[in-house]
C-alpha cells in the first residue's frame, strides 16, 4: 500500500501532534461541514462512499446514521473502543498513533447526527490511551475545535472518554451502553436498536474507532475516492490484525478485498521456518476455523467473500495457526475465553460455555471418550441461535468448525478404544 | 462523613460534569477507579460513599464491583502482573512465559508474593497480540503495558518495585 | 411500565394464529400472553406479566411468521391457494418479548420447539443441585413442573462437574437464599428495582458465577422482601418463616384479608393440622391472594410475617370476673348475665369503644347495643372523617390501576409507604403511568420521588394548604387566617390547584401525620370540599380516602362509629364502659384514672391487656383467622374474610358476644352466623343495603392469569376464587348531595420550643407486631427524629440516647437525626411505647 488512509502515522509520525495532523488539512472537513453543510448531507457522503462498520458486523455507517429517531432529542454518539476480540488490536494503534483523525471522524459523526455530547467507551485497560486522549481533547478545546458555538454557528459538542473495566461483553453495543450509564454490562432486548432506544433512552449512534476514522478522508476527499479503494460491495481499506504464527505479526492497512496469502505472505513474512500453514481465523476467537489450503488462502479479505470458505471477516483479526497446534487445545483457549467473559444474562450462553468448558478441558487432558466429542458439538448447537446476543454464537463457532474440519486432532486425543459415532456436519 | 467526597471532592465533580444532570449513575465507574486509588480495592465503605454520592443504592454499586474484572473487593499486592494467555498471546509463548514468570516468584497464577508487593494474574486478551508475550501492570492509580516480554525483563522490572519498597 | 391488557377492551384488536388458532387480544399484547389468553401455554422462567420482559431465560422460544409484503405494492404475498405467505425467520424468537402483530402466524409446539424447550431446560438443570425432595418450593416449582413437561427427562451432564455453591445464604433475617437453585431469571432483583423501588439485591460476578448479593442493612432489608418468594421460579429463595415447616402438598387454603392497615390486601392463609398442636390446624404462612383492584398479587412483609400474634399461647380463653382486687375464670353464662345486668341499669351514661381491628358485624352489633343503651358508639383511632369518605366516596368501580394520565392524586399529611404500604405501590404505579401525583407534607417521603408536584407546609397547616387551593379558584372567603393567605401566593399550591380543577378524575388521600383527631377531622372536611367543588364526587375513580391506622376503621364509620375529639372527656362522661378490641389505658397511662373511676368496665378482647387488667368483667374473643366475616377498605370495597383454623375453645367472636349481651337488652341481633349479622345490617345501612355474603364472594377473570396450575407464570400468589369484594355506591351516588361546609381555620399557635409531631412506622410496637418473633429486628424501638440543626443545638449526636418530657411524662429515647426533617419539630413514632396522640410541644434533653 503507497499510502495509508488510517495508518497514516507509519507515513508520517508526528500526524499524532495537533499542529501537524492541523498543517495536513486536519480539521479542515470538519470546519466545512459545520460551516457549509447541514447533517444530512454529511450523512449522504458517508452513504455514498459505502463504509461499513468496522467493528464487526459490517453494517453500512451512513445508513446507520440515517436511522437515528428524529423526534426524539437529544441524540448521542457512543464510539466503541472496546476492542477486546482476542487478536484485535487495531483501534488501539489509530488512537495511539494518529489520535487527532479519530477524533474528528467522532465529531464529523456528531455533526451529522445532531449530537452535542459524544462518549468514547475504552476498555478500562487503555488507561493511559485514555488520559492521551483527555489531552488531546483538551487541547481541541483550546483550539476551539470542541466547545460551544464552533466556527460561530449555533453548534456545541464535548467529546468525553469512558474506561470501561475489563469485560469483553461491553464492546456488543447495547451492554456497552449499559455500561456507560453505570449498570452491568449486560445486553439489552432488540428491537429497539440504538439509532431509536439508546444511551439514557436516547437516539444513539455505536461505531468503531476504525469505522470513524476513516470519516474525516471521506469527507475530505469524497465518496468516489473512497470508493477507489477495495471492493465494489466493501470498498475501502481495512486494517488487518495479523497474529499468532506468523513471522512479522501487526495491523496492516489493505485494501478490502486483499488475499489471505498476500496478507500472510508478502506483509507478514510467512511462517517459521519449517512450519506449514493449517488453519485461519480471521475474525478473532469468535470466528469459525478455516482449513488453509489454496482456495482458502487465495480468498479475497472482504463481508462477501470470506463466508465462501466458512466463516466472517469480523473485525479482520487475522490469527494464523500452524500445523504444530492441535485443535482441541485450540478450542479449549478459546471456550474458556467465552465461559470467562459470558456476561450470565441468558441461560444458553450461561450454561452452554461452562459446560463446554468442563468437556473441552478434558478432551484436552485426555480424559474424554468420543461420545464427549459429539456432545460437545451438541452442546455447541443447542447455544448456536438461541443467545439474547452473538456472543453465545461466538463461543460456538471454533467450536463446532474445529470438530467438523479437524476432527483427526480429536479423534488422537480420545481414547480409540470407544467406538465412534458419526458427528452430524453441518456447513 | 463522605470519605470520598471529603478526599476528592474537586475531582468527583468534575466526572459528574460528565453525565446529564439526571444520569449520575453512569459515574459509577470512573468513581469506582477513584475509590481504588488509595489501597488498590474498593472497601464497603467505598461503595457506601459511592451510593451516597450518586443516590442509588450500595449494592448497585456492589453489583458493579462483581461484574468487571479490573475492580477488586479486596486487597492483593501493590502491582499486579496481568499476563495475557488467550489465544493469540498463547499462540506466541505466553503460556510458557507465563509458567516462568511464576517460577521465578514462587507464586502461581491469582497468588500474591509474600512481600505483598506482586499478584501475578492470568486474564483474557489485551489487544497487545502482536507484542507477546505481554502483559499489563494495574497498579492503585493506572494501568501499564510491557510488551515483548521475557521472564527477565519481567523479573527486572520485579526487582525494581522491590527496591521502590525497600527504600520507603 | 408494565404491559397492560384490557381484556373487556374490544378496540383496536390484533388478529394473529397460535397453533393454529384464531386469537384477537389488544395491541401490544405479548406473544406469551396472547397464547396464555388462548389458553395456550408457552412456558416461562424470566417473564412475569408485572414486569418488563427481559428475554433473557431463553425457556419462551417460539416459531414467528410473519405475512410477507411485496416491497413494490406494499400488498401482503399469497400463495397459490390464495393464503397469505408467512415468512419465518432463520431462528426461533422469545415470544415473552414479541408484541403480536397483525397476520403473525406464532406455533410452540413445532419439533424444533419442543426441542429447544429440551435443552433450556438441560442447561438450566446442568448447574441445578435437583434436590426436590428437601426443598421447600417442590410441589409447587415452575422448574420442577416445567422439567416434567418439556425436559429431556435425562441430563448429560456429569453429576460430578456440578458446581457446588452456598445453599442457606441469610439474605436478611427474613429471606434465605440457596445459590445452587437460583437460575438467574432476576425475577427478585427486577421486583426490588422496577416494582417497589428498593433496588436492596442484585447481580454480582458475571457468566455461571453470576450470584445474587446485598449490600443492605440489615440484609435485604425492604417492606417487600417477601414477595420474590413467591415469584422466584425455583426454590432459590424461601422465607424464614416458611423454609422446611411445611410441604406445599399438606396445605389447606383459605382466603382471608390483611387487617394490618387499611388497603384491605387479599390473602390466603395456608394451614395444616400438626401433632403438636394437638392435631389441630396451624397457620403456616401467609400468601398474597390476587385481587387486581386491591393489592394485585403482592402484600407487605407487615402482612405476611405479622400472624403470628393469632397463635400466642398468651391468648384468654374463658371469660373473667372481677372479684375484689382479682379477675376470676367464671362461666359464659355468669359473664353474660353480669355484662346484661350491669349494662341494663346504664342508660344514658354508657359508651362504647371499639378498635378498628373489628369486623363489620361487630361494629353492627355492638352499635345497636350502644344505641338501644343511648350511649357512645367512640372508634379508637386518631383519625377522623369516615363519615366524608363514605358521602364523597370513592365511587363504586374504582381501580387505582385505572389511573393514567389526565387524572390527579393528591396525597396530604401521609408517608404512604410507612402508613399502607400498597397504596404506596399503587399510587406510585399510577404515577408512572402518567397520573399526576401532588404530594402534599412537610418533610420528605419516599413517595416524593415519583410525585410531579410536592407542596411543603408546617406542621398544623395541613387543612389551610387546601383552603388555599379551594380560595385560589373560587372566591376568596375573607375570614382565611394569614396562612391561608401566604399559603395562598405559594406557586406550587397554585399550579396544583389548577391540576385538581382540570383532572379528569381525582383522588385525595390523607393520612394522619402530624395530627391529632380535631386536626384529622379539620383536614379531611377540607379535602371533601375541594372534591366537592372541583366536581369530584359520585363517581368511580373519585373521591377520598382516608389512610386509617386499621384494617377496618372505615367500617366502623359506615356503622355509625366515629373517633371521639377528646376522649379522656368521653369516657369520663359515661362510667359505664364496653371497650372492644382497644386498650386505651395501654395507649395512654393518663386515662387510668378515668377507668379507675368507671362504675362498670366490660373488655372483649384476644389478650389481658392494660385496659382489661382495670375491667371488672373480661370476654375471650376469636381471631380473624378463627372466624368469618367483613372488612371495608378505605377505598370502601367490602370485603369477606373466611376462617382458616378452628376456634380456640372458650373464646367466641365479638358480633357474638354483642348479640348475646343485646338479648338482655331485648335486642334481637344474630349471634351464630356472620352472614345473617350482615343481612341484617344490610338491611339498616343503606350503603350496604344490596350487599350479600354471596356477592361478596363473587369473582371474574382478572389478569394476568394465575392459578390454572402455572405457578410458572404469576408465581405462588393464590387465585381469587372466594370473593372480589363489593365497593358499594357512596353517599353522592345514592343521591344524597354533599354540601360544601367550610371550617373555620385558625392560624397554628406562635410556639416558641420544639414541636412534637406523631408520625407512623410500619413496625411499630403495636401487639401484632411484637408477638411475630421472626420480625424482631424490625421492631422500631423508641426513638424520635431530628432535623440536624436542632441535633446540634442540643448536643446530640445520631444514635445519642436522649431523654424526652412530652405530655407530661419522661421518656428515654434513641435521637436519630434526618435532614428530611424540618426545623424546630421532633418527629414522634405512634406506638412506640411514647405517648404521642397530636401535635404537641417536647422537651428534648441531652
Ligand atoms: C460480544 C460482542 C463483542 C463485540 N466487541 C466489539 C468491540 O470490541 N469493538 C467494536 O467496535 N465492536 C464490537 N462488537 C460489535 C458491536 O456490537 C457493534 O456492532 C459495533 O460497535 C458497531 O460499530 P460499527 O458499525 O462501526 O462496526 C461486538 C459485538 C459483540 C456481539
Ligand atoms: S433467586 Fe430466584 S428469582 Fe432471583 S434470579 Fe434466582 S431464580 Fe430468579
Ligand atoms: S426469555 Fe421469555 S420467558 Fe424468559
Amino acid at each position: 500500500m503507497a499510502e495509508h488512509i488510517l495508518l497514516r502515522h507509519r507515513d508520517n509520525k508526528e500526524i499524532s501532534k495537533l499542529p501537524t495532523y492541523r498543517k495536513g488539512s486536519g480539521f479542515s472537513a470538519f470546519e466545512r461541514a459545520v460551516t457549509k453543510l447541514n447533517p444530512e448531507e454529511v450523512t449522504d457522503i458517508v452513504f455514498d462512499s459505502g463504509l461499513r462498520g468496522r467493528g464487526g458486523a459490517g453494517f453500512p455507517t451512513g445508513l446507520k446514521w440515517r436511522f437515528m429517531d428524529k423526534n426524539n432529542w437529544p441524540h448521542y454518539v457512543a464510539v466503541n473502543a472496546d476492542e477486546s476480540e482476542p487478536g484485535t488490536f487495531k483501534d488501539r494503534e489509530l488512537m495511539e498513533s494518529n489520535p487527532y483523525q479519530f477524533l474528528e471522524g467522532v465529531m464529523l459523526c456528531a455533526y451529522a447526527v445532531g449530537c452535542n455530547d459524544a462518549y468514547i467507551y475504552l476498555r478500562g485497560e487503555f488507561w493511559d490511551l485514555a488520559h492521551e486522549l483527555d489531552k488531546h481533547i483538551t487541547k481541541l478545546h483550546k483550539e476551539k475545535l470542541l466547545g460551544d458555538q464552533l466556527f460561530g454557528t449555533e453548534y456545541s459538542l464535548r467529546i468525553h472518554t469512558h474506561l470501561g473495566a475489563g469485560a469483553y461483553i461491553c464492546g456488543e453495543e447495547t451492554a456497552m451502553l449499559e455500561s456507560l450509564e453505570g449498570k452491568l454490562g449486560q445486553p439489552r432486548l432488540r428491537p429497539p436498536f440504538p439509532p431509536s432506544f439508546g444511551l439514557f433512552g436516547k437516539p444513539t449512534v455505536v461505531n468503531n474507532v476504525e469505522t470513524l476514522a476513516n470519516v474525516p478522508l471521506i469527507l475530505e476527499k469524497g465518496a468516489k475516492w473512497y470508493r477507489g479503494f477495495g471492493t465494489e460491495k466493501s470498498p475501502g481499506t481495512k486494517i488487518f490484525s495479523l497474529s499468532g504464527n506468523v513471522m512479522k505479526p501487526g495491523n496492516y492497512e489493505l485494501p478490502l478485498g486483499t488475499t489471505f496469502r498476500e496478507l500472510i505472505f508478502e506483509h507478514g513474512g510467512g511462517l517459521r521456518e519449517g512450519r506449514s500453514i493449517k488453519a485461519i481465523m480471521p475474525a478473532g476467537a469468535s470466528s469459525s476455523l478455516i482449513v488453509a489450503n489454496d482456495v482458502a488462502l487465495d480468498t479475497q479479505m472482504d463481508y462477501e467473500n470470506v463466508p465462501n470458505v466458512g466463516a466472517m471477516l469480523g473485525s479482520a483479526s487475522i490469527i494464523v495457526i500452524d500445523d504444530s497446534v492441535s485443535m482441541d487445545w485450540l478450542i479449549n483457549k478459546t471456550v474458556h475465553f467465552f465461559e470467562h467473559e459470558s456476561c450470565g444474562k441468558c441461560t444458553p450462553c450461561r450454561e452452554g460455555t461452562y459446560w463446554m468448558k468442563n468437556i473441552t478441558e478434558r478432551i484436552h487432558h485426555g480424559e474424554a471418550v468420543w461420545d464427549d466429542v459429539l456432545l460437545l458439538n451438541d452442546v455447541a448447537t443447542n447455544i448456536k441461535g438461541k443467545c439474547l446476543c452473538a456472543l453465545g454464537d461466538f463461543a460456538t463457532e471454533a467450536v463446532t468448525s474445529s470438530i467438523e474440519r479437524f476432527r483427526e486432532d480429536f479423534e488422537t486425543r480420545v481414547p480409540q478404544s470407544r467406538p465412534k459415532t458419526e458427528v452430524k456436519l453441518s456447513l | 462523613m463522605n470519605h470520598l467526597r471529603d478526599q476528592y471532592g474537586k475531582e468527583i465533580e468534575d466526572v459528574l460534569a460528565r453525565y446529564p444532570e439526571t444520569q449520575k449513575r453512569a459515574a459509577v465507574m470512573p468513581l469506582l477507579y477513584i475509590a481504588q486509588r488509595e489501597d488498590g480495592y474498593v472497601s464497603t465503605q467505598d461503595m457506601d460513599d459511592i451510593a451516597e454520592l450518586l443516590a442509588i443504592s450500595t449494592t448497585d454499586v456492589a453489583s458493579i464491583v462483581g461484574f468487571y474484572t479490573l475492580y477488586h473487593d479486596e486487597q492483593a499486592g501493590r502491582y499486579r502482573i496481568q499476563v495475557c494467555n488467550d489465544l493469540p498471546c498463547a499462540l506466541r509463548g505466553a503460556d510458557d512465559f507465563l509458567d516462568g514468570l511464576c517460577d521465578h516468584l514462587g507464586v502461581k497464577p491469582g497468588e500474591t508474593t509474600p512481600d505483598g508487593v506482586v499478584t501475578v494474574e492470568a486474564v483474557m486478551c489485551l489487544a497487545a497480540c502482536d507484542k507477546a508475550p505481554m502483559f499489563q501492570v494495574q497498579s492503585y492509580d493506572g494501568i501499564a503495558y510491557h510488551e515483548v516480554q521475557t521472564v527477565k525483563s519481567a523479573v527486572k522490572l520485579v526487582d525494581g518495585w522491590r527496591k521502590e519498597k525497600a527504600s520507603g | 411500565m408494565t404491559e397492560k391488557i384490557a381484556v373487556a377492551v374490544a378496540e383496536n384488536l390484533i388478529n394473529l394464529t397460535i397453533d393454529n388458532r384464531e386469537v384477537s387480544v389488544p395491541a401490544g399484547t405479548l406473544v406469551v400472553n396472547a397464547a396464555k389468553l388462548a389458553g395456550i401455554d408457552i412456558p416461562v422462567f424470566c417473564y412475569h406479566p408485572k414486569m418488563e420482559p427481559v428475554g433473557m431465560c431463553r425457556m419462551c422460544l417460539v416459531e414467528i411468521g410473519r405475512p410477507a409484503i411485496d416491497r413494490a405494492s406494499g400488498k401482503p404475498l399469497l400463495n397459490k391457494d390464495g393464503s397469505p405467505q408467512i415468512n419465518f425467520g432463520p431462528k426461533l424468537e422469545t415470544g415473552c418479548t414479541v408484541p403480536v402483530s397483525k397476520g403473525m402466524v406464532v406455533r410452540g409446539y413445532t419439533e424444533e420447539v419442543t426441542e429447544a424447550r429440551k435443552e433450556v431446560i438441560e442447561f438450566l438443570l446442568t448447574s441445578h443441585p435437583l434436590d426436590c425432595p428437601i426443598c421447600d418450593k417442590g410441589g409447587e416449582c415452575p422448574l420442577q413442573n416445567l422439567t416434567m413437561e418439556h425436559g429431556p427427562g435425562q441430563s448429560r451432564f456429569i453429576f460430578d462437574e456440578k458446581i457446588d455453591l452456598a445453599k442457606n445464604v441469610p439474605l436478611g433475617d427474613l429471606i434465605f437464599l440457596d445459590r445452587e437453585r437460583c437460575i438467574q431469571c432476576a425475577r427478585c432483583t427486577r421486583f426490588q428495582d422496577e416494582i417497589v423501588d428498593d433496588p436492596v439485591i442484585g447481580f454480582s460476578q458475571r457468566g455461571r458465577a453470576l450470584e445474587i448479593i446485598t449490600f443492605s442493612d440489615p440484609g435485604f432489608d425492604s417492606y417487600w422482601s417477601g414477595n420474590t418468594t413467591d415469584i422466584c421460579p425455583v426454590g432459590a429463595l424461601t422465607t424464614t418463616d416458611f423454609r422446611f415447616e411445611a410441604r406445599p402438598w399438606e396445605l389447606q387454603s383459605h382466603a382471608s384479608i390483611c387487617n394490618h392497615c387499611s388497603v384491605g390486601c387479599n390473602t390466603t392463609l395456608n394451614t395444616r393440622r400438626e401433632a403438636k398442636s394437638g392435631g389441630d390446624e396451624v397457620i403456616k404462612r401467609v400468601m398474597p391472594r390476587q385481587n387486581e383492584q386491591v393489592n394485585e398479587i403482592w402484600i407487605c412483609d407487615k402482612g405476611r410475617f405479622a400472624h403470628h400474634y393469632t397463635e400466642s399461647p398468651d391468648r384468654l380463653t374463658q371469660p373473667l370476673i372481677r372479684k375484689g382486687d382479682a379477675l376470676e375464670p367464671a362461666t359464659w353464662d355468669e359473664a353474660l348475665q353480669l355484662v346484661g345486668d350491669k349494662f341494663k341499669k346504664s342508660k344514658g351514661k354508657f359508651a362504647a369503644l371499639a378498635g378498628g381491628r373489628l369486623t363489620n358485624e361487630d361494629f353492627f352489633n355492638i352499635q345497636q347495643v350502644t344505641a338501644k343503651l343511648g350511649g357512645k358508639a367512640l372508634l379508637d383511632s386518631q383519625m377522623a372523617g369516615g363519615e366524608m369518605v363514605a358521602q364523597v366516596g370513592v365511587g363504586q368501580g374504582t381501580n387505582l390501576s385505572d389511573l393514567r394520565a389526565g387524572d390527579v392524586v393528591l396525597v396530604i399529611a401521609s408517608d404512604l409507604e410507612e402508613e399502607a404500604p400498597l397504596h404506596w405501590l399503587r399510587i406510585k404505579q399510577a404515577a408512572e403511568r402518567g397520573a399526576q401525583l401532588i404530594v402534599a407534607n412537610p418533610r420528605r417521603t419516599k413517595l416524593d420521588q415519583v410525585a410531579h408536584r410536592l407542596i411543603r407546609y408546617e406542621y398544623g397547616q395541613e387543612a389551610a394548604v387546601v383552603h388555599a387551593m379551594l380560595d385560589s379558584f373560587s372566591p376568596k372567603r375573607p375570614d382565611q387566617p394569614a396562612s391561608v393567605k401566604q399559603l395562598l401566593r405559594d406557586e406550587s399550591v397554585k399550579a396544583a390547584a389548577e391540576d385538581v380543577q382540570s383532572a379528569t378524575n381525582l383522588i385525595v388521600f390523607y393520612g394522619s401525620e402530624g395530627l391529632d383527631v380535631a386536626g384529622s377531622h379539620t383536614l379531611a372536611s377540607a379535602c371533601a370540599n375541594l372534591l366537592i367543588a372541583t366536581g369530584h364526587v359520585g363517581r368511580s375513580n373519585n373521591g377520598l380516602v382516608a389512610v386509617w391506622d386499621k384494617g377496618n376503621a372505615q367500617g366502623a364509620w359506615d356503622a355509625g362509629f366515629a373517633t371521639s375529639v377528646n376522649l379522656a372527656d368521653d369516657l369520663a362522661a359515661a362510667p359505664n364502659l364496653y371497650i372492644v378490641g382497644a386498650d386505651p389505658v395501654g395507649d395512654r397511662p393518663d386515662l387510668a384514672e378515668t377507668f379507675e373511676a368507671a362504675e362498670f368496665v366490660v373488655v372483649q378482647e384476644l389478650f389481658l391487656t392494660k385496659t382489661a387488667q382495670m375491667a371488672d368483667v373480661v370476654l375471650p374473643v376469636l381471631p380473624y383467622t378463627e372466624r368469618e366475616g367483613t372488612y371495608t377498605n378505605a377505598e370502601r370495597r367490602v370485603q369477606r374474610f373466611y376462617p382458616a383454623i378452628s376456634p380456640r375453645p372458650g373464646a367466641r367472636a365479638d358480633f357474638a358476644i354483642a348479640a348475646q349481651i343485646g338479648l338482655a337488652l331485648g335486642l334481637e341481633l344474630e349471634s351464630k352466623l356472620a352472614s345473617l349479622a350482615f343481612e341484617q345490617l344490610a338491611a339498616r345501612l343503606p350503603a350496604y343495603k344490596d350487599l350479600t355474603y354471596g356477592k361478596l364472594a363473587e369473582t371474574f377473570e382478572q389478569w394476568p392469569i394465575i392459578g390454572r396450575e402455572d405457578l410458572y407464570y404469576g408465581g405462588t400468589t393464590y387465585d381469587n376464587t372466594q370473593g372480589l369484594g363489593v365497593q358499594p355506591p357512596s353517599g353522592a351516588e345514592r343521591g344524597e348531595s354533599p354540601a360544601l361546609s367550610f371550617e373555620a381555620l385558625t392560624d397554628p399557635e406562635k410556639r416558641k420550643g420544639l414541636l412534637a409531631v406523631p408520625v407512623t412506622r410500619l413496625y411499630d410496637l403495636g401487639l401484632t407486631v411484637t408477638t411475630s418473633e421472626i420480625l424482631a429486628t424490625h421492631w422500631e424501638q423508641p426513638h424520635i427524629v431530628l432535623s440536624p440543626a436542632d441535633a446540634e443545638k442540643l448536643g446530640l449526636e445520631l444514635g445519642a440516647q436522649a431523654t424526652i418530657k412530652l405530655n407530661n411524662m419522661q421518656s428515654p429515647v434513641a435521637a436519630r437525626i434526618d435532614n428530611r426533617v424540618p426545623k424546630g419539630v421532633v418527629l414522634v413514632p405512634r406506638s412506640v411505647g411514647l405517648h404521642i396522640f397530636g401535635p404537641a410541644p417536647i422537651e428534648v434533653g441531652a
